[in-house]
Protein backbone atom coordinates (compact mmCIF):
# COMPACT_ATOMS: atom_id res chain seq x y z
CA UNK A 1 0.00 0.00 0.00
CA UNK A 2 1.77 2.92 -1.32
CA UNK A 3 0.93 6.18 1.57
CA UNK A 4 2.03 8.40 -0.86
CA UNK A 5 0.04 7.79 -3.46
CA UNK A 6 -2.71 10.66 -4.21
CA UNK A 7 -6.13 9.93 -3.74
CA UNK A 8 -7.93 13.62 -4.31
CA UNK A 9 -6.07 16.65 -4.86
CA UNK A 10 -8.28 19.94 -4.70
CA UNK A 11 -6.34 23.02 -5.63
CA UNK A 12 -7.70 26.33 -5.23
CA UNK A 13 -11.38 25.37 -5.89
CA UNK A 14 -13.97 27.32 -4.87
CA UNK A 15 -17.85 27.78 -5.13
CA UNK A 16 -20.53 30.74 -5.64
CA UNK A 17 -23.71 29.49 -6.43
CA UNK A 18 -26.08 31.21 -9.23
CA UNK A 19 -27.79 33.31 -6.95
CA UNK A 20 -24.53 34.81 -5.74
CA UNK A 21 -24.04 32.72 -2.14
CA UNK A 22 -20.21 31.87 -1.81
CA UNK A 23 -20.21 28.63 -0.41
CA UNK A 24 -16.34 27.94 -0.56
CA UNK A 25 -13.27 30.01 -0.38
CA UNK A 26 -10.63 28.95 -2.26
CA UNK A 27 -9.91 25.51 -0.94
CA UNK A 28 -6.76 23.56 -1.05
CA UNK A 29 -7.42 19.88 0.09
CA UNK A 30 -5.15 16.08 -0.27
CA UNK A 31 -6.41 13.22 0.13
CA UNK A 32 -3.73 10.10 0.24
CA UNK A 33 -4.56 6.42 -0.69
CA UNK A 34 -5.62 4.78 2.45
CA UNK A 35 -6.48 7.62 4.40
CA UNK A 36 -9.89 8.79 6.23
CA UNK A 37 -9.72 12.25 6.24
CA UNK A 38 -12.98 13.76 8.22
CA UNK A 39 -14.41 17.12 7.52
CA UNK A 40 -15.79 19.09 10.23
CA UNK A 41 -17.22 22.21 11.07
CA UNK A 42 -20.11 24.38 11.77
CA UNK A 43 -23.32 23.80 9.18
CA UNK A 44 -23.02 26.02 6.48
CA UNK A 45 -19.03 25.89 5.92
CA UNK A 46 -19.35 24.22 2.94
CA UNK A 47 -18.21 20.73 4.14
CA UNK A 48 -21.12 19.26 1.72
CA UNK A 49 -20.27 21.55 -1.37
CA UNK A 50 -16.96 20.80 -1.19
CA UNK A 51 -17.73 16.25 -1.39
CA UNK A 52 -20.45 17.41 -3.94
CA UNK A 53 -17.63 19.28 -5.67
CA UNK A 54 -15.25 16.22 -5.77
CA UNK A 55 -18.15 13.47 -6.70
CA UNK A 56 -18.47 15.74 -9.72
CA UNK A 57 -22.17 16.36 -8.55
CA UNK A 58 -21.52 20.11 -8.58
CA UNK A 59 -19.16 22.27 -10.96
CA UNK A 60 -16.48 24.23 -8.77
CA UNK A 61 -16.37 28.09 -10.11
CA UNK A 62 -12.89 28.17 -9.94
CA UNK A 63 -9.87 25.83 -9.22
CA UNK A 64 -9.08 22.37 -10.22
CA UNK A 65 -10.39 18.59 -8.82
CA UNK A 66 -7.84 15.94 -9.69
CA UNK A 67 -8.66 12.36 -8.94
CA UNK A 68 -6.46 9.82 -9.03
CA UNK A 69 -6.34 7.29 -12.16
CA UNK A 70 -7.58 4.79 -9.70
CA UNK A 71 -9.91 6.58 -8.20
CA UNK A 72 -11.19 7.53 -11.34
CA UNK A 73 -11.52 3.49 -13.14
CA UNK A 74 -12.56 1.80 -10.08
CA UNK A 75 -14.87 4.45 -9.53
CA UNK A 76 -15.63 6.55 -6.54
CA UNK A 77 -18.76 6.18 -4.64
CA UNK A 78 -21.58 8.53 -2.28
CA UNK A 79 -22.53 7.85 0.28
CA UNK A 80 -25.61 10.57 1.24
CA UNK A 81 -26.92 12.05 4.55
CA UNK A 82 -30.41 10.06 4.25
CA UNK A 83 -30.10 6.23 3.41
CA UNK A 84 -31.71 7.27 0.04
CA UNK A 85 -33.02 4.08 -0.57
CA UNK A 86 -35.70 3.03 -2.74
CA UNK A 87 -38.41 2.20 -1.28
CA UNK A 88 -40.30 0.82 -3.66
CA UNK A 89 -37.42 -2.32 -4.01
CA UNK A 90 -36.22 -5.11 -2.01
CA UNK A 91 -32.60 -4.36 -0.26
CA UNK A 92 -30.95 -6.46 -2.72
CA UNK A 93 -32.29 -4.41 -5.89
CA UNK A 94 -31.35 -1.06 -4.16
CA UNK A 95 -27.85 -2.59 -3.98
CA UNK A 96 -28.15 -3.83 -7.29
CA UNK A 97 -28.92 -0.16 -8.78
CA UNK A 98 -25.62 1.05 -9.81
CA UNK A 99 -24.70 -2.28 -11.31
CA UNK A 100 -28.02 -2.53 -13.08
CA UNK A 101 -27.35 1.10 -14.77
CA UNK A 102 -24.29 0.31 -16.07
CA UNK A 103 -25.42 -2.81 -17.71
CA UNK A 104 -23.88 -5.48 -15.66
CA UNK A 105 -25.01 -9.13 -16.67
CA UNK A 106 -27.71 -9.99 -13.70
CA UNK A 107 -25.59 -13.58 -12.00
CA UNK A 108 -22.34 -10.91 -12.08
CA UNK A 109 -24.16 -8.75 -10.55
CA UNK A 110 -25.86 -10.97 -7.97
CA UNK A 111 -22.65 -12.29 -6.74
CA UNK A 112 -21.44 -8.83 -6.53
CA UNK A 113 -25.02 -7.66 -4.86
CA UNK A 114 -24.66 -10.91 -1.69
CA UNK A 115 -20.49 -9.48 -1.50
CA UNK A 116 -21.18 -6.53 -0.67
CA UNK A 117 -24.48 -7.19 1.66
CA UNK A 118 -21.86 -9.81 3.32
CA UNK A 119 -19.30 -6.37 4.04
CA UNK A 120 -22.11 -4.77 6.03
CA UNK A 121 -23.87 -7.68 7.38
CA UNK A 122 -27.32 -7.42 5.72
CA UNK A 123 -26.86 -10.90 4.08
CA UNK A 124 -30.13 -11.89 5.74
CA UNK A 125 -32.08 -8.95 4.99
CA UNK A 126 -31.52 -9.26 1.02
CA UNK A 127 -35.37 -9.67 0.69
CA UNK A 128 -36.65 -7.14 3.00
CA UNK A 129 -37.76 -3.08 2.11
CA UNK A 130 -36.34 -0.52 3.30
CA UNK A 131 -39.19 0.38 5.48
CA UNK A 132 -38.83 -2.98 7.29
CA UNK A 133 -35.59 -2.09 8.45
CA UNK A 134 -34.01 0.21 11.56
CA UNK A 135 -32.52 3.48 10.37
CA UNK A 136 -29.24 1.89 11.07
CA UNK A 137 -29.70 -1.08 8.95
CA UNK A 138 -30.69 1.24 6.37
CA UNK A 139 -27.69 2.69 6.64
CA UNK A 140 -25.54 -0.17 6.04
CA UNK A 141 -27.87 -0.85 2.87
CA UNK A 142 -26.86 2.44 1.73
CA UNK A 143 -22.96 1.58 2.38
CA UNK A 144 -23.59 -1.92 0.62
CA UNK A 145 -24.60 -0.29 -2.76
CA UNK A 146 -22.24 2.31 -2.65
CA UNK A 147 -19.53 -0.77 -2.01
CA UNK A 148 -21.38 -2.89 -4.74
CA UNK A 149 -19.03 -1.43 -7.75
CA UNK A 150 -15.94 -1.63 -5.95
CA UNK A 151 -14.90 1.70 -5.78
CA UNK A 152 -11.42 2.84 -4.18
CA UNK A 153 -12.96 6.31 -2.99
CA UNK A 154 -15.73 6.49 -0.52
CA UNK A 155 -17.29 10.20 0.24
CA UNK A 156 -19.11 9.74 2.94
CA UNK A 157 -21.67 12.98 4.18
CA UNK A 158 -22.94 12.91 7.13
CA UNK A 159 -24.00 9.71 6.75
CA UNK A 160 -25.05 8.56 10.41
CA UNK A 161 -25.98 12.19 11.34
CA UNK A 162 -29.88 11.25 12.01
CA UNK A 163 -28.69 7.85 13.61
CA UNK A 164 -28.80 7.21 18.36
CA UNK A 165 -25.68 7.61 19.39
CA UNK A 166 -25.14 3.57 20.27
CA UNK A 167 -25.79 2.77 16.85
CA UNK A 168 -23.53 5.44 14.99
CA UNK A 169 -20.66 4.17 17.15
CA UNK A 170 -21.10 0.46 16.01
CA UNK A 171 -21.42 1.88 12.29
CA UNK A 172 -18.31 3.78 13.19
CA UNK A 173 -16.88 0.97 14.13
CA UNK A 174 -17.69 -1.51 11.47
CA UNK A 175 -16.61 1.18 8.84
CA UNK A 176 -13.14 1.73 10.70
CA UNK A 177 -12.72 -2.32 9.77
CA UNK A 178 -13.94 -2.42 6.71
CA UNK A 179 -11.83 0.51 5.21
CA UNK A 180 -9.07 -1.32 6.74
CA UNK A 181 -9.95 -5.29 5.20
CA UNK A 182 -10.88 -3.29 1.91
CA UNK A 183 -8.22 -0.24 1.93
CA UNK A 184 -10.48 2.29 1.03
CA UNK A 185 -9.60 5.80 0.91
CA UNK A 186 -12.49 7.81 2.70
CA UNK A 187 -13.63 11.33 3.03
CA UNK A 188 -16.49 11.81 5.99
CA UNK A 189 -18.10 14.92 6.82
CA UNK A 190 -19.57 14.96 9.98
CA UNK A 191 -20.77 17.28 13.02
CA UNK A 192 -19.45 15.15 15.66
CA UNK A 193 -15.96 15.77 17.03
CA UNK A 194 -15.86 12.20 18.76
CA UNK A 195 -17.01 10.60 14.84
CA UNK A 196 -14.10 12.46 13.67
CA UNK A 197 -11.38 11.67 16.36
CA UNK A 198 -12.65 7.87 16.72
CA UNK A 199 -12.51 7.57 12.66
CA UNK A 200 -10.38 9.42 10.97
CA UNK A 201 -6.46 9.03 10.39
CA UNK A 202 -6.34 13.08 9.64
CA UNK A 203 -9.20 15.49 10.84
CA UNK A 204 -9.87 18.93 8.75
CA UNK A 205 -11.45 21.87 10.50
CA UNK A 206 -13.49 24.02 8.86
CA UNK A 207 -14.78 27.64 9.20
CA UNK A 208 -17.83 29.44 7.86
CA UNK A 209 -19.22 31.34 5.82
CA UNK A 210 -17.38 31.20 3.45
CA UNK A 211 -15.74 27.84 4.27
CA UNK A 212 -12.26 27.33 4.52
CA UNK A 213 -10.07 25.03 5.92
CA UNK A 214 -9.02 26.52 9.78
CA UNK A 215 -6.72 23.88 11.45
CA UNK A 216 -5.51 20.19 10.56
CA UNK A 217 -5.33 17.43 13.28
CA UNK A 218 -3.56 14.11 12.46
CA UNK A 219 -4.53 11.49 14.42
CA UNK A 220 -2.20 9.01 15.61
CA UNK A 221 -3.50 5.39 16.21
CA UNK A 222 -3.76 2.53 14.18
CA UNK A 223 -6.21 1.46 11.92
CA UNK A 224 -8.56 0.15 12.16
CA UNK A 225 -10.11 1.14 15.57
CA UNK A 226 -11.70 -0.53 18.23
CA UNK A 227 -14.14 0.46 20.96
CA UNK A 228 -11.95 0.65 23.61
CA UNK A 229 -10.14 3.64 21.89
CA UNK A 230 -13.22 5.86 22.69
CA UNK A 231 -12.24 5.70 26.28
CA UNK A 232 -8.72 6.26 26.18
CA UNK A 233 -6.84 9.21 27.25
CA UNK A 234 -5.79 10.19 23.74
CA UNK A 235 -8.87 10.25 22.34
CA UNK A 236 -10.15 12.62 25.37
CA UNK A 237 -7.24 14.88 24.66
CA UNK A 238 -7.83 14.68 20.65
CA UNK A 239 -11.61 15.84 21.22
CA UNK A 240 -10.70 18.66 23.46
CA UNK A 241 -8.06 19.82 21.26
CA UNK A 242 -10.76 19.51 18.31
CA UNK A 243 -13.06 21.13 20.48
CA UNK A 244 -11.29 24.30 21.18
CA UNK A 245 -10.48 24.27 17.05
CA UNK A 246 -13.67 24.67 16.26
CA UNK A 247 -15.13 26.90 19.02
CA UNK A 248 -12.24 29.27 17.29
CA UNK A 249 -13.60 28.54 13.89
CA UNK A 250 -16.86 29.53 15.07
CA UNK A 251 -15.91 32.84 16.90
CA UNK A 252 -14.93 33.65 13.05
CA UNK A 253 -18.24 34.26 11.97
CA UNK A 254 -21.65 36.00 13.15
CA UNK A 255 -23.20 33.04 15.10
CA UNK B 1 -62.86 -11.60 10.56
CA UNK B 2 -62.65 -9.42 13.77
CA UNK B 3 -65.01 -7.46 15.95
CA UNK B 4 -63.62 -4.32 14.17
CA UNK B 5 -64.02 -5.68 10.67
CA UNK B 6 -67.67 -7.41 11.07
CA UNK B 7 -68.86 -3.33 12.57
CA UNK B 8 -66.85 -2.11 9.12
CA UNK B 9 -69.07 -4.29 6.98
CA UNK B 10 -72.28 -5.04 9.28
CA UNK B 11 -72.76 -1.55 10.31
CA UNK B 12 -73.28 0.18 6.46
CA UNK B 13 -75.53 -3.09 6.03
CA UNK B 14 -77.53 -2.84 8.98
CA UNK B 15 -77.82 1.36 8.16
CA UNK B 16 -78.86 0.51 4.43
CA UNK B 17 -81.52 -2.08 5.74
CA UNK B 18 -82.94 -0.05 7.68
CA UNK B 19 -82.81 2.71 4.85
CA UNK B 20 -85.00 0.25 2.52
CA UNK B 21 -87.68 -0.46 5.49
CA UNK B 22 -88.08 3.04 6.29
CA UNK B 23 -88.53 3.90 2.53
CA UNK B 24 -91.19 0.91 2.37
CA UNK B 25 -92.84 1.92 5.24
CA UNK B 26 -93.11 5.78 4.18
CA UNK B 27 -94.06 4.47 0.95
CA UNK B 28 -96.93 2.06 1.99
CA UNK B 29 -98.24 4.22 5.02
CA UNK B 30 -98.47 7.57 2.60
CA UNK B 31 -99.86 5.25 -0.32
CA UNK B 32 -97.22 7.07 -1.93
CA UNK B 33 -97.94 6.16 -6.13
CA UNK B 34 -95.65 4.38 -7.58
CA UNK B 35 -94.89 7.09 -10.75
CA UNK B 36 -93.77 9.34 -7.79
CA UNK B 37 -91.60 6.95 -5.43
CA UNK B 38 -91.66 3.60 -5.89
CA UNK B 39 -91.79 1.04 -3.07
CA UNK B 40 -87.59 -0.44 -3.04
CA UNK B 41 -89.53 -3.92 -3.68
CA UNK B 42 -91.13 -2.51 -6.37
CA UNK B 43 -87.87 -1.20 -7.63
CA UNK B 44 -86.23 -4.39 -6.89
CA UNK B 45 -88.81 -6.12 -9.01
CA UNK B 46 -88.53 -3.72 -11.83
CA UNK B 47 -85.23 -4.49 -12.29
CA UNK B 48 -85.53 -8.47 -12.54
CA UNK B 49 -88.39 -7.97 -15.13
CA UNK B 50 -86.58 -5.41 -17.05
CA UNK B 51 -83.33 -6.92 -16.83
CA UNK B 52 -83.12 -8.01 -20.35
CA UNK B 53 -83.38 -4.35 -21.38
CA UNK B 54 -80.84 -3.13 -18.34
CA UNK B 55 -78.59 -5.35 -18.54
CA UNK B 56 -78.04 -4.61 -22.33
CA UNK B 57 -78.06 -0.84 -21.00
CA UNK B 58 -75.61 -1.75 -18.29
CA UNK B 59 -73.41 -3.15 -20.95
CA UNK B 60 -72.79 -0.39 -23.18
CA UNK B 61 -72.00 1.87 -20.23
CA UNK B 62 -69.40 -0.27 -18.73
CA UNK B 63 -68.04 -0.52 -22.20
CA UNK B 64 -68.41 3.38 -22.77
CA UNK B 65 -66.56 4.27 -18.85
CA UNK B 66 -64.05 1.33 -19.27
CA UNK B 67 -63.04 2.26 -22.85
CA UNK B 68 -62.70 6.09 -21.48
CA UNK B 69 -60.53 5.28 -18.54
CA UNK B 70 -58.26 3.33 -19.98
CA UNK B 71 -57.79 5.83 -22.94
CA UNK B 72 -57.26 8.70 -19.76
CA UNK B 73 -55.03 6.76 -18.36
CA UNK B 74 -52.79 6.57 -21.47
CA UNK B 75 -52.97 9.39 -22.59
CA UNK B 76 -52.43 10.92 -19.49
CA UNK B 77 -49.94 9.24 -18.38
CA UNK B 78 -47.84 9.56 -22.15
CA UNK B 79 -48.63 13.29 -21.65
CA UNK B 80 -47.34 13.32 -18.38
CA UNK B 81 -44.01 11.86 -19.50
CA UNK B 82 -43.68 14.39 -21.60
CA UNK B 83 -44.48 17.08 -19.28
CA UNK B 84 -41.80 15.91 -16.83
CA UNK B 85 -39.18 15.55 -20.00
CA UNK B 86 -39.61 19.31 -20.83
CA UNK B 87 -40.67 22.16 -19.07
CA UNK B 88 -41.31 23.67 -22.66
CA UNK B 89 -43.69 20.79 -23.39
CA UNK B 90 -45.57 21.25 -20.07
CA UNK B 91 -45.65 25.20 -20.41
CA UNK B 92 -47.17 24.79 -23.70
CA UNK B 93 -49.66 22.27 -23.30
CA UNK B 94 -50.75 22.41 -19.43
CA UNK B 95 -53.10 25.69 -19.98
CA UNK B 96 -55.19 23.53 -22.52
CA UNK B 97 -55.09 20.22 -20.34
CA UNK B 98 -56.74 23.05 -17.66
CA UNK B 99 -58.91 24.14 -20.41
CA UNK B 100 -60.46 21.32 -21.04
CA UNK B 101 -61.02 20.45 -17.45
CA UNK B 102 -62.75 23.80 -16.25
CA UNK B 103 -64.81 23.95 -19.44
CA UNK B 104 -67.92 21.80 -18.41
CA UNK B 105 -68.46 18.66 -20.15
CA UNK B 106 -72.47 19.35 -20.18
CA UNK B 107 -71.09 22.53 -22.58
CA UNK B 108 -68.72 20.47 -24.98
CA UNK B 109 -70.66 17.52 -25.20
CA UNK B 110 -72.48 18.65 -27.97
CA UNK B 111 -70.20 19.59 -30.23
CA UNK B 112 -67.76 16.57 -29.49
CA UNK B 113 -71.61 14.47 -30.39
CA UNK B 114 -72.02 16.52 -33.79
CA UNK B 115 -68.32 16.44 -35.28
CA UNK B 116 -68.13 12.79 -34.18
CA UNK B 117 -70.34 10.44 -36.27
CA UNK B 118 -70.18 7.35 -34.70
CA UNK B 119 -71.98 7.62 -31.54
CA UNK B 120 -70.41 5.14 -28.65
CA UNK B 121 -67.24 6.87 -30.16
CA UNK B 122 -68.34 10.47 -29.55
CA UNK B 123 -69.51 9.05 -25.91
CA UNK B 124 -65.96 7.30 -25.17
CA UNK B 125 -64.87 10.97 -26.30
CA UNK B 126 -66.61 12.75 -23.64
CA UNK B 127 -65.79 10.42 -20.78
CA UNK B 128 -62.50 10.46 -21.70
CA UNK B 129 -62.46 14.20 -21.74
CA UNK B 130 -63.70 14.39 -18.31
CA UNK B 131 -61.30 11.90 -16.78
CA UNK B 132 -57.98 12.95 -18.02
CA UNK B 133 -57.29 15.70 -16.11
CA UNK B 134 -56.65 13.84 -12.60
CA UNK B 135 -54.60 11.63 -14.43
CA UNK B 136 -52.55 14.14 -16.11
CA UNK B 137 -52.29 16.37 -12.67
CA UNK B 138 -51.44 13.79 -10.38
CA UNK B 139 -48.74 11.86 -12.79
CA UNK B 140 -46.94 14.73 -13.68
CA UNK B 141 -46.61 16.14 -9.60
CA UNK B 142 -45.74 12.25 -8.69
CA UNK B 143 -43.17 12.14 -11.47
CA UNK B 144 -41.78 15.56 -10.24
CA UNK B 145 -41.82 15.04 -6.67
CA UNK B 146 -38.71 12.80 -6.38
CA UNK B 147 -36.05 12.18 -3.94
CA UNK B 148 -33.67 14.47 -5.47
CA UNK B 149 -30.81 12.67 -3.73
CA UNK B 150 -32.31 9.30 -5.09
CA UNK B 151 -32.12 11.88 -8.46
CA UNK B 152 -28.05 12.94 -7.94
CA UNK B 153 -27.65 9.10 -7.51
CA UNK B 154 -28.91 8.06 -10.67
CA UNK B 155 -27.03 11.02 -12.44
CA UNK B 156 -24.19 9.97 -10.41
CA UNK B 157 -24.26 6.46 -11.94
CA UNK B 158 -24.67 7.95 -15.07
CA UNK B 159 -28.08 7.07 -15.51
CA UNK B 160 -29.67 7.35 -18.91
CA UNK B 161 -33.14 9.27 -19.40
CA UNK B 162 -35.14 6.29 -19.78
CA UNK B 163 -33.37 4.69 -17.13
CA UNK B 164 -34.25 7.64 -14.47
CA UNK B 165 -37.86 7.22 -15.76
CA UNK B 166 -38.96 3.76 -16.19
CA UNK B 167 -36.32 3.23 -12.43
CA UNK B 168 -37.21 6.13 -10.50
CA UNK B 169 -40.12 8.53 -12.11
CA UNK B 170 -42.50 5.98 -12.68
CA UNK B 171 -42.28 4.02 -9.41
CA UNK B 172 -42.36 7.34 -7.49
CA UNK B 173 -45.08 8.66 -9.41
CA UNK B 174 -47.02 5.58 -8.64
CA UNK B 175 -49.22 6.58 -5.51
CA UNK B 176 -49.79 9.54 -6.64
CA UNK B 177 -51.27 8.09 -9.67
CA UNK B 178 -53.27 5.75 -8.20
CA UNK B 179 -54.78 8.80 -6.32
CA UNK B 180 -55.94 10.23 -9.27
CA UNK B 181 -57.22 6.75 -10.85
CA UNK B 182 -59.45 6.95 -8.21
CA UNK B 183 -61.00 10.63 -8.96
CA UNK B 184 -60.70 9.31 -12.61
CA UNK B 185 -62.59 6.25 -12.74
CA UNK B 186 -65.48 8.15 -11.11
CA UNK B 187 -65.19 11.08 -13.81
CA UNK B 188 -65.60 8.74 -16.86
CA UNK B 189 -68.36 7.05 -15.36
CA UNK B 190 -70.34 10.70 -14.72
CA UNK B 191 -68.47 11.95 -17.87
CA UNK B 192 -70.36 8.54 -20.10
CA UNK B 193 -73.68 9.40 -18.26
CA UNK B 194 -73.71 13.28 -18.80
CA UNK B 195 -72.69 12.59 -22.17
CA UNK B 196 -75.46 10.54 -23.03
CA UNK B 197 -78.56 12.51 -21.46
CA UNK B 198 -76.52 15.22 -24.11
CA UNK B 199 -76.31 13.21 -26.77
CA UNK B 200 -79.55 11.22 -26.42
CA UNK B 201 -78.64 8.18 -28.96
CA UNK B 202 -81.42 5.59 -29.22
CA UNK B 203 -81.64 1.89 -30.15
CA UNK B 204 -80.00 -0.69 -29.05
CA UNK B 205 -76.33 1.13 -29.06
CA UNK B 206 -78.08 3.19 -25.49
CA UNK B 207 -76.60 2.98 -22.31
CA UNK B 208 -77.78 3.35 -18.61
CA UNK B 209 -78.41 7.39 -19.04
CA UNK B 210 -80.69 6.93 -21.69
CA UNK B 211 -82.51 4.47 -20.11
CA UNK B 212 -83.35 6.98 -17.43
CA UNK B 213 -84.65 9.62 -19.26
CA UNK B 214 -87.01 7.50 -21.63
CA UNK B 215 -88.00 6.32 -18.27
CA UNK B 216 -88.35 9.40 -16.68
CA UNK B 217 -90.04 10.68 -19.89
CA UNK B 218 -92.87 8.01 -19.79
CA UNK B 219 -93.01 8.30 -15.74
CA UNK B 220 -91.93 4.69 -15.30
CA UNK B 221 -90.25 5.62 -12.21
CA UNK B 222 -89.53 2.31 -10.97
CA UNK B 223 -87.45 1.57 -13.90
CA UNK B 224 -85.18 4.98 -13.65
CA UNK B 225 -84.70 3.93 -10.30
CA UNK B 226 -83.36 0.56 -11.55
CA UNK B 227 -81.14 1.71 -14.03
CA UNK B 228 -80.06 4.46 -11.51
CA UNK B 229 -79.19 1.45 -8.95
CA UNK B 230 -76.95 -0.17 -11.49
CA UNK B 231 -75.23 3.35 -12.00
CA UNK B 232 -74.22 3.45 -8.85
CA UNK B 233 -73.25 -0.12 -8.61
CA UNK B 234 -71.41 0.37 -11.52
CA UNK B 235 -69.66 3.29 -9.96
CA UNK B 236 -68.89 1.34 -6.53
CA UNK B 237 -67.29 -1.19 -8.75
CA UNK B 238 -64.85 1.09 -10.16
CA UNK B 239 -63.74 2.52 -7.23
CA UNK B 240 -63.16 -1.07 -5.48
CA UNK B 241 -61.14 -2.43 -8.77
CA UNK B 242 -58.69 1.13 -8.49
CA UNK B 243 -58.63 0.27 -4.84
CA UNK B 244 -57.69 -3.15 -5.22
CA UNK B 245 -55.31 -2.44 -8.01
CA UNK B 246 -53.78 0.38 -5.62
CA UNK B 247 -53.56 -2.15 -2.63
CA UNK B 248 -52.07 -4.49 -4.63
CA UNK B 249 -49.29 -2.25 -6.07
CA UNK B 250 -48.26 -0.17 -3.74
CA UNK B 251 -48.55 -2.55 -0.35
CA UNK B 252 -44.92 -3.64 0.37
CA UNK B 253 -43.97 -0.46 0.65
CA UNK B 254 -46.17 3.06 0.46
CA UNK B 255 -47.71 4.43 3.61
CA UNK B 256 -50.85 4.64 1.96
CA UNK B 257 -51.71 0.94 1.96
CA UNK B 258 -49.35 -0.35 4.75
CA UNK B 259 -51.82 -2.56 7.24
CA UNK B 260 -52.35 -0.60 9.88
CA UNK B 261 -50.81 -1.64 13.32
CA UNK B 262 -51.90 -1.08 16.66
Amino acid sequence: MSAQTIAVEVRAAEKVFANGIRALDPIDLVVREGEIVTLVGPSGCGKSTLLRLIAGLVQPSAGRIGLSPEAQSAGLAFVFQNPTLMPWASVERNVRLPLDLSGVERARAEDKVRHALELVGLNDFARFYPRELSGGMQMRASIARALVTGPRLLLMDEPFGALDEITRNRLDRDLSELCAREKLTVLFVTHSIYEAVFLSSRVLVMSARPGRIFEEVAIDESQPRRDAFRTTEKFARLSAVLSGMLAAAMHEMPA
Amino acid sequence: MSDRKWLQVGAPIAVGLAFVLVWHALVVINEVPPYIVPSPFLVMKTLAQDWGLLSGSLLVTLQVTGAALALAVVLGVSLSILFVQSRLIEASLLPYAVILQVTPLVAIAPLIIIWVDEPRTALVICATVASIFPVIANTTIGMRSVDPALLDLFRMYGASRMQTLMRLRIPSAAPYFFAGLRVAAALALIGAVVAEFVAGTGGTQSGLAYQILMAGLQLNIPRLFAALILITLTGIALFLLVTALARVSLRRWHESELPQER
